[in-house]
């Protein structure tokens, strides 16, 4: 499978990433190298083969649901980039 | 008095007990150390020397106490994907400015709680995408090593170039790096260095920088076997922070360093002999399986059917998970923002400036691979090629191999900025070819440095190893280093 020029727009918006056209040109033939690259999986029989779904052998762990940590909104806004009376702030978003 | 900064871990630890001299004095060679050479090599991103000397002097105190812990007074370099409180903590990246963690990495807390010193921050690539350490948003480090009679500026490796640069030119006694396709042994084989990726889970995955989850792994990169083993049992723990820690006790590897290998079975897998490889490795690989025999060991042709999938199969998966693991760089809570016309803009306009190249690719090629429609020709199909990927380790192991022998890399390093690299993603993708493997099984993989090429440049091979059989490699691993020797670069820096 290949991508055109429109396939890499739609992604990079997916992706939240801004491209100008130059760069999806670019990205273009970078994109199709790595899934031209990665096309040789289809001669493999994968017939009755479980995906892998944890690496090693173990049980995810659960622990009992109870509150082991909080109370640090002022660490965690630390690093915003913008913030106000203890809230992230972001561009408006409803009218 | 000789050069601090040549002793190795171990022996910092005698010198430290027997006052030879204090961890202040052994703190300030290195602060020296990088002052006169980060300039050339860049493998620092961040020095904190007031940190270091506050540390280096609760040492001296603890020492005199009679407290002194496993790493006592020891100097590390920390890669910069590891969160360390208050301390630059960028992964490489512009879209992390200026991000200084409230909390620290687990991996980290357990090194400083054994005495540890941090000199500060070592160089990457961006969140860890990249062989070279060229992707990084601080400029490509440069390798302390050069071919003989050259001037050339070689890359160190990557990702964690700075780690293995700064290790090989003395600038820290050892350091912290991560491995998700080869991160840690391949610069490790680049520079001479020993690099050990333990098994997934062996090593708590708290507070670093996530970039593919189900593969990431941290683990030391050091300049000798037994000072790669000291870093890796203060590094592994248990940790109920990390959902996939493994509940298993942390053995004491440094013990197992200079035992005899009598016995145990080493597999030399067929499928690592691939097409364009030096001549020079693979003579080195044979030499390596002379080695063992020579130490008693049981040499054992071994086949891995599955091997060439692991690569693109590997380009599949880590995208994906990176595609995920980075969708939290909004703008929002932390690091680079642009504003924009409205929320979406922001984002984008924030993760356009944000992101160099090599991730934007990644992030793409991830997205594209789990988007409506193509779940299931890509990642479905890539997570079933990693199951008999691993199967074909299993059936090995099952038949009584105790550990496999290959080469790290199918190449010396490289020059900065190399053509051939710049102009094909994939050709840089293979340099992980023998390592990534590994990773995608989830094992443990050693690389130890094992001699020279023509051109005086370091080669290195790769011990792959049971599940949390760690001791087992480092056993085996020292076997190399007493055959080969120990490499150090000429200083020109």
């Amino acid at each position: 499978m290949s991508v055109d020029s429109s396939t890499v727009k739609r992604v990079a918006h997916l992706a939240r990433i801004k491209v100008t056209d130059e760069e999806a040109e670019a990205l273009r033939g970078e994109l199709n190298a790595i899934l031209g690259f990665v096309e040789q999986l289809n001669e493999v029989d994968v017939t009755g083969v479980e995906p892998m779904t944890s690496v090693t052998a173990m049980r995810l762990k659960a622990r009992s649901d109870e509150v082991t940590d909080g109370g640090k909104a002022a660490a965690i806004l630390t690093n915003a980039p913008v913030s106000e009376d203890g809230y992230f702030l972001v561009p408006k978003v409803v009218e | 008095m000789t050069d601090l900064t040549c002793l190795t871990i171990a022996e910092i630890g005698e010198g430290l007990a027997v006052k030879d001299f204090s961890a202040l004095e052994l703190t300030d060679a290195y602060l020296a150390a990088i002052e006169g050479g980060n300039g050339a090599l860049n493998a620092y991103v961040a020095v904190t020397p007031e940190k270091a000397r506050e540390m280096a002097k609760a040492s001296d105190t603890r020492i005199t106490k009679g407290e002194a812990g496993l790493l006592e007074g020891v100097p590390l370099g920390i890669k910069d994907l590891f969160c360390t409180e208050g301390v630059h903590s960028q992964a490489g990246s512009h879209i992390l400015d200026g991000f200084k963690p409230t909390y620290e990495s687990t991996v980290t807390a357990n090194l400083w709680a054994d005495g540890a010193v941090m000199l500060g921050k070592l160089n990457m690539d961006e969140f860890a995408m990249g062989s070279s350490n060229e992707t990084s948003h601080y400029g490509p480090v440069v390798s302390p090593w050069r071919a003989r009679g050259s001037n050339m500026a070689l890359v160190p490796g990557g990702s964690s170039g700075g780690s293995a640069a700064a290790v090989a030119a003395r600038l820290c006694a050892g350091a912290t790096a991560t491995d998700t396709g080869g991160s840690i042994r391949q610069p490790a084989a680049f520079t001479g260095t020993v690099g050990i990726k333990p098994t997934y889970g062996r090593c708590s995955r708290w507070g670093i920088v996530a970039f593919a989850s189900s593969l990431d792994q941290a683990g030391p990169i050091a300049r000798t076997v037994k000072d790669a083993a000291i870093l890796m049992k203060s590094m592994a723990s248990i940790d109920p922070k990390d959902s996939t820690s493994a509940d298993m006790e942390v053995p004491d590897y440094p013990a197992v360093v200079g035992q005899s290998v009598k016995g145990m079975k080493i597999g030399i897998p067929k499928e690592y002999r691939v097409e364009g490889m030096p001549e020079e490795i693979e003579a080195l690989w044979h030499k390596g399986a002379e080695w063992y025999r020579d130490a008693g060991a049981e040499i054992v042709e071994v086949s891995l059917p599955h091997t060439k999938y692991a690569l693109p199969a590997y380009y599949i998966v880590a995208p994906a998970e990176a595609s995920s693991n980075l969708a939290r760089y909004d703008g929002v809570r932390y690091g680079l923002r642009v504003d924009g016309e409205d929320i979406i803009d922001m984002y984008e306009k924030t993760r356009a400036a944000g992101f160099g190249r090599e991730v934007k690719r990644r992030v793409m090629i991830g997205t594209y691979v789990l988007s409506a429609g193509y779940y299931d020709a890509y990642y479905l199909r890539a997570q079933k090629v990693r199951t008999l990927i691993k199967r074909d380790f299993e059936e090995v192991f099952e038949a009584g191999v105790d550990a496999i022998l290959t080469p790290a890399t199918p190449s010396a390093a490289f020059g900065v900025a190399d053509e051939d690299m710049a102009a094909d993603p994939v050709k840089m993708y293979l340099n992980d070819v023998f390592t990534v493997t590994v990773n995608m099984a989830g094992l443990p993989g050693i690389a130890v440095p094992a001699g020279l090429d023509e051109k005086g440049l370091p080669l290195g091979l790769q011990l792959i190893g049971r599940p949390f059989d760690e001791a087992g490699l480092f056993k085996a691993a020292q076997i190399i280093e007493d055959a080969a020797g120990s490499f150090a670069p000429d200083r020109w820096w």
